[in-house]
């Protein structure tokens, strides 16, 4: 095949002559090819870039004058356009015969036609406006007759459409769907696919006939459908789980050899269909057991059939690996797979070699046992030529990275480092030895001088998280302190090393990292003095090579080390220096420096030492503007308008078209909105204005299709999938055969030192030795990656947080969950014991105790949960809101939890009338419980404490204090303080709660104090969660009502949110905002709804929405200027939420 | 997805360039110049997979190509894509070409560069593979050709 293209340009000239003559039978081609070749000809000849442009600009300009002269033919137009064609692809501009392609694209004839709509897919993008002059063409093409034609239009469409016009042609496309030809069938199939690539909502409509496709009578047509399905899938495997049968069915006959023999590429049946069937099975099975069994037989087959005798049945071997590794394990099928691994790995071609370590770099968090295996060739691999398998390797050792083999594998992944000049490769690489180091760095030492190694080679490119996390792993510390002042007493001497060698220079980013460390840190130091440091600071800032940003780092150094130094010319010097400094900025600072020099006393205040980590208190609210805003105010300053608001002002500036009526404008900023004649209704009023939002909603940001990875809240991770994860994890291999393994290696050892061998090898083995220590025998969950099972020296305290909230979490889902529905109860506590496999033992017990306990519950008290599980579901947005203590901690025993629940009972009887949470509780000690439930009554909020003396003995006056709030007014109800409290009987303590300012969500605490028998006083303190849901209550009032109010209010806030499919609609919507914000539903005009809630005791709140395509158009109004935000801050959450 | 196909020669000298994502003209161009230069670096006889880093893309995109005598077959893929596949997909593509031309080489690719593009769209269709059985390529490429001659003849 490598003959194929063997004559050279060199041999151009001759053969140009001999095509010549004989170049095509009409005399349109000749003058073609010789225009065409005359250019050709031209630029091979030429020498220099220069003479090449000169040559092509001539030649733009000549085609310019050709095209738009009006003689011109649509036949010379045609040979035109191949040259333009040319000419951009060497990269120069010809825009100016776009215009002329469509053209062609419309009036030609078949070949023009054909050159017409190839131009423009190659010269135009998707949003270029020029696009939509060739819509008409399209759709007229479309339903032409000619199967030519209708070829190239769909064609066309698949490559390049405007998203917008799809309506207008989308009912062809899929009227050819039932087309005789296959290849119009399958043409048209994926042009629908490309539509659900750019606007998967407007072919939701037509899954129904991509399902017919897929059972299409030709299997071309079939194949194309899987694209789809691929994607869909991936996107969301749990919809197409059905199909699965189907897809297992076809590829056991494409296997089988069903197919028409036309399929066989190298009499392999069909491989690409095969790897697409592989690959769209594999994300069908994962996680997901049922699913799994359906193809283990298919997949055993595969792997039989695909002998070994080409390049592609490797292809399908790799992605049956792939596949059996990524479904549900059965252990037959992963020893053939390992198998097959072992081929690609221990090939000598080196793209399967390549793929082979791949497929290890794959399936190593499931069986470490095989990186034991080919540990020799992952060795070699290591110093192999090609850096792209070296790559490969590293990532591989990446992820079989433990506390035992990391310095090795560092120390690899640095000397590659060294060698490679790409960005991507140092910034990709950089990363992942932060990361590792961070996590395993057996000493100080060592850390801090892989972590300047980092920062030297991955200097200015690196992602900037990597010094951020650097610095505050430094300053949050570990848990033992003089453990920390080492490292950081470490950090600073190397620092002081490095910056003492003449002529070196280091990225800006690692000179912030050393001047920020040696400004908080330098104190450490015992030789040293401050002087010393800031001299050498004061150097690198008089370095002309040094970015200013880094001298603000630097500036600030000094600052810090100023207060500490006994004497201070050279910080005066500095001063003297950079007070006069061309950059603001640099001279702000010195300013700064300079008067916080002349008051020591405060300097000393301002910069405590050691302090980084100390929580600054700040008035977010800037309340001590208040007075200033005030008096700019009456002095008649316009009042300020929140960003937002701004924004959408500024946007119905720009609009040509006015579409709202004159004088009844919500959106004007002044009053004349507010003083709308009276005699105009309300409901015409809303829709105009909303006609308006609408209208700005298309200018605004598009956010469909963009994958919702951030929100208020900060990353949203998928914790379910995690957990998934986990539950998928195979059943850890036995211990005595990774044993054998590691023994293996050790005898293989043994009896190739035996054996005279040459050094080189020699080394091998000892790299290999100190390579793979650690794996197999005592660390197989180190090998699972990521997993934060094992506790690593540099991890950072608030990990270790995380992951216990994260606990919690579950633990309180579990619970709420089982409380919720009992039916589920006993399958969801399995499911959750499978997934929590890993916990400790103790809260395992405590789970399946909880679930045995509400499964004998049920038994007797069904009503009585029921009731409880309604109140769940009716208010579940509340309950999100105090997780903490829902969750009962660990040592609470199955009798306490009994006994709450015939609490509860009791207390639902009492308080039926109104709606209230679960009983949850708060605090206990050996002696007493104490639970609290809200009662959302509608006049205010009433806590309710109750007491439960546990113990057999009495306890004397028992008293409960609530700490006073800045944000609430709380009231006490009659007899807090009870006198004596009986052996085993509860009693309760109310207090009714109002809210002074708006908030998110405040804690409220208190304390609990009692006598014991022998007089001496407990005290116990406890703390709740309110939100600003609890002091929500619909507001009921009318339509007119609702206008009249509307007008009379200042404060507004406007937000689009965008809808999951489910809830798309508006009843649905107001629905949710119903049930979980408690807003009154008013009114509901068109897609338009009213809705309206009061925050206790009496601040009204009004919300407008409007429904348009999947977007929620909110508008919140209220005489409080907080509320909206707060108000428009829950209603995201619940919509996204739910 | 297919991203792009680049077709250089071992000059860098585009032959065939192919985007099915928008980039524009500076960075398509900017594209097949580092693409060229990272395919030169490397041998004969090591891999044909490349990542196409900050390129195209980003991580998940690979680069895979072919060398034939003097032309360089270069298709930039993402992860849903199968490496070894794609590899023969080329084979598939350049076969066709040799089929159609009978004994292809870069002149024909220079001078019938439109018969190139068509032979591609029956390929690969919009970023997607559309057929890859060689017989049903150029039976589709015959059909054109057909339409080809008659029309020229009617009109000449």
């Amino acid at each position: 095949m490598s003959d194929i293209v063997e004559k050279t340009l060199t041999a151009l000239p001759g053969l140009f002559l001999q095509n010549q003559p004989g170049g095509g039978p009409a005399a349109a081609k000749a003058s073609f090819s010789s225009r065409l070749g005359g250019l050709v000809r031209g630029i091979t000849a030429l020498t220099s870039k220069h003479e090449e442009e000169k040559l092509i600009q001539q030649e733009l300009s000549s085609l310019k004058a050709t095209v738009s002269a009006p003689t011109t033919t649509l036949k010379m137009m045609k040979e035109c356009m191949v040259r333009l064609i040319y000419c951009e692809m060497l990269g120069y501009d010809a825009s100016f015969g776009y215009i002329h392609a469509i053209k062609l694209a419309q009036q030609g004839n078949l070949l023009e036609k054909r050159v017409g709509y190839l131009a423009v897919s190659l010269f135009l993008h998707e949003n270029h406006e020029l696009l939509l002059l060739l819509v008409n063409t399209v759709v007229k093409d479309l339903q032409s007759t000619n199967l030519v034609e209708v070829c190239m239009a769909l064609t066309v469409v698949s490559q390049i459409f405007p998203r917008e016009m799809i309506p207008a042609v989308l009912p062809l496309i899929e009227d050819k769907l039932q087309h005789s030809k296959e290849i119009v069938r399958r043409k048209a199939v994926l042009a629908l696919y490309k539509f659900h690539l750019i606007a998967p909502n407007q072919v939701q409509h037509i899954h129904i006939k991509f399902r017919r496709a897929l059972c299409d009578r030709d299997v071309g047509v079939m194949a194309a459908s899987l694209h789809i399905y691929l994607r869909m899938i991936k996107e969301n495997s749990s919809g197409y789980k059905d199909l699965t049968g189907s897809f297992v069915t076809i590829l056991k006959q494409v296997v089988g050899g069903k197919l028409p023999v036309d399929f066989n590429y190298h009499s392999v049946p069909a491989p690409w269909l095969q790897i697409q069937l592989l690959r769209i099975l594999g994300l069908l099975g994962k996680d997901d057991q049922r699913t799994s069994e359906l193809m283990y037989d298919v997949l055993d087959e595969s792997l039989r059939r695909a002998e070994l005798n080409h390049n592609v049945t490797y292809a399908i071997l790799f992605e049956c690996v792939h596949t059996i590794y990524s479904i549900y394990p059965k252990s037959e099928l992963l020893e053939k797979a390992a198998k097959c691994i072992g081929k690609f790995v221990l090939s000598p071609r080196i793209n399967l070699k390549y793929l082979g370590l791949k497929a290890l770099t794959y399936v190593i968090q499931q069986d470490p046992t095989l990186a034991l295996q080919h540990q020799m060739t992952i060795i070699e691999c290591l110093d192999h030529p090609d850096p792209i398998i070296k790559r490969e390797t590293l990532e591989l050792l990446y992820r079989i990275t433990n506390a035992q083999n990391i310095t090795v594998i560092v120390q690899k992944m640095l000397e590659y480092l060294h060698q490679s000049k790409e960005e991507y490769v140092i910034v990709n690489l950089v990363g992942k030895i932060a990361e590792l180091a961070e996590k395993y760095a057996p000493d100080n030492a060592w850390f801090i001088q892989t972590m300047n190694a980092v920062f030297s080679v991955g200097g200015d490119v690196m992602h900037p998280d990597i010094p951020n996390n650097f610095l505050r792993l430094l300053a949050e510390g570990f848990d033992d302190e003089t453990e920390d002042q080492q490292l950081r007493l470490y950090a600073v001497q190397s620092y002081l090393t490095l910056l003492d060698v003449e002529n070196v220079f280091y990225p800006q980013r690692f000179l912030q990292v050393m001047s920020w460390v040696l400004g908080e840190y330098s104190y450490l130091l015992d030789k040293e003095t401050p002087e010393e440091v800031i001299t050498k600071l004061y150097k690198l800032l008089m370095n002309d090579s040094i970015s200013s940003e880094t001298k603000a780092w630097l500036i600030a150094a000094v600052t810090k080390l100023t207060p500490q130094a006994h004497s201070s010319h050279i910080v005066k010097r500095l001063i003297q220096e950079f007070t006069v400094s061309l950059d603001t900025c640099m001279r702000q600072h010195a300013f700064e420096l300079k008067h916080l020099h002349e008051n020591v006393e405060l300097m000393k205040n301002l910069l405590p030492v050691d302090k980084s980590c100390e929580d600054m208190v700040v008035d977010a609210s800037l309340s001590f503007l208040d007075g200033f805003v005030a008096e700019g105010l009456s002095q008649g300053a316009a009042p300020y308008k929140p960003h937002h608001q701004r924004q959408e002002e500024k946007l119905s500036q720009e609009k040509v078209l006015n579409f709202e009526p004159y004088g009844l404008s919500f959106s004007s900023p002044g009053f004349t909105g507010r003083q709308s004649p009276a005699g105009i209704s309300l409901g015409s009023d809303i829709s105009g204005n909303s006609a308006e939002t609408g209208l700005k909603e298309t200018n605004s940001l598009k956010l469909e299709g963009i994958k919702k990875l951030w929100g208020k809240e900060g990353y949203l991770p998928k914790k379910e999938s995690k957990t998934g994860d986990e539950s998928e994890t195979p059943p850890i291999p036995q211990e005595s055969t990774i044993m054998e393994n590691v023994d293996q290696a050790l005898t293989k050892k043994d009896q190739s030192q035996v054996v005279t061998q040459s050094k080189e090898e020699k080394e091998k083995q000892l790299l290999a030795s100190s390579l793979f220590v650690g794996l197999g025998s005592d660390n197989t969950i180190s090998l699972l990656g990521k997993a934060d099972t094992v506790s690593h020296k540099f991890r950072k305290k608030s990990k270790v947080k995380e992951t216990k909230s994260g606990e919690m979490t579950s633990v309180h889902n579990m619970t709420c969950s089982s409380f919720s529905s009992l039916s589920n109860v006993a399958y969801e506590g399995d499911y959750y014991l499978n997934t929590l496999q890993d916990r400790g033992d103790k809260e395992l017990k405590k789970f399946s105790l909880n679930s045995e306990l509400l499964d004998s519950e049920s038994l007797t008290e069904l009503p009585l949960v029921e009731k409880l599980s309604n109140c769940s579901l009716s208010t579940p947005s509340l309950f999100d809101d105090n997780n903490m203590e829902i969750f009962h901690p660990p040592q609470s025993t199955a009798a306490s939890v009994a006994k709450e629940i015939c609490l509860a009972s009791s207390l639902l009887e009492e308080t039926t009338e109104y709606i209230h949470s679960n009983l949850t509780e708060v605090c206990n000690n050996e002696t007493i419980s104490v639970s609290s439930y809200k009662i959302w009554k509608d006049d205010c909020l009433l806590m309710v404490w109750s007491v439960t003396n546990k113990s057999g003995l009495e306890l004397k006056s028992a008293n409960l204090e609530i700490f006073p709030a800045e944000n609430f007014k709380i009231t006490e109800q009659p007899g807090c303080c009870l006198p004596v409290v009986e052996a085993e009987s509860t009693k309760t303590f109310q207090y009714s709660v109002q809210m002074e300012k708006p908030f998110t969500e405040e804690n409220l605490s208190g304390f609990l104090n009692y006598h014991m028998m022998d007089t001496h006083s407990v005290q116990l303190e406890f703390s709740i969660n309110l939100s600003l849901l609890d002091f929500i209550r619909p507001l009921k009032i009318s339509t007119e009502d609702f206008g009249k109010l509307w007008l009379s209010f200042a404060n507004d806030v406007k937000q689009n949110i965008k809808m999951s499919e489910s809830q798309a609609d508006l009843p649905s919507a107001l629905k949710t905002l119903q049930q979980k914000l408690r807003l009154h539903v008013i009114d509901i005009i068109g897609n338009e709804g009213l809705l309206a809630c009061q925050l206790l005791p009496s601040i009204p709140g009004l919300l407008h929405c409007r429904v348009h395509a999947d977007v929620l158009a909110l508008w919140f109004r209220s005489s409080c200027s907080t509320l909206p935000d707060y108000l428009l801050y829950q209603c995201q959450k619940v919509m996204e939420g739910s | 997805m297919i991203q792009a196909i680049l077709v250089f020669n071992n000059h860098g000298k585009p032959r065939l360039v192919r985007f099915y994502q928008h980039f524009p003209e500076e960075i398509q161009q900017q594209i097949v110049r580092e693409t060229f230069h990272l395919v030169l670096k490397r041998d004969d006889n090591i891999c044909n997979f490349l990542e196409g880093g900050s390129l195209i893309g980003g991580s998940d995109y690979k680069l895979i190509y072919r060398h034939y005598a003097t032309l360089y077959f270069v298709f930039c893929v993402d992860s849903s894509e199968s490496e070894l596949g794609i590899l023969d997909l080329i084979q598939v593509f350049v076969e066709t070409l040799d089929k159609c031309f009978e004994n292809v080489c870069e002149l024909d690719l220079i001078f019938h560069m439109d018969k190139v593009h068509y032979i591609l769209q029956e390929v690969v269709m919009g970023g997607m593979v559309l057929e890859t059985n060689m017989n049903e390529i150029v039976a589709q490429i015959e059909a054109q050709n057909r339409l080809e001659k008659s029309e020229g003849g009617a009109l000449g």
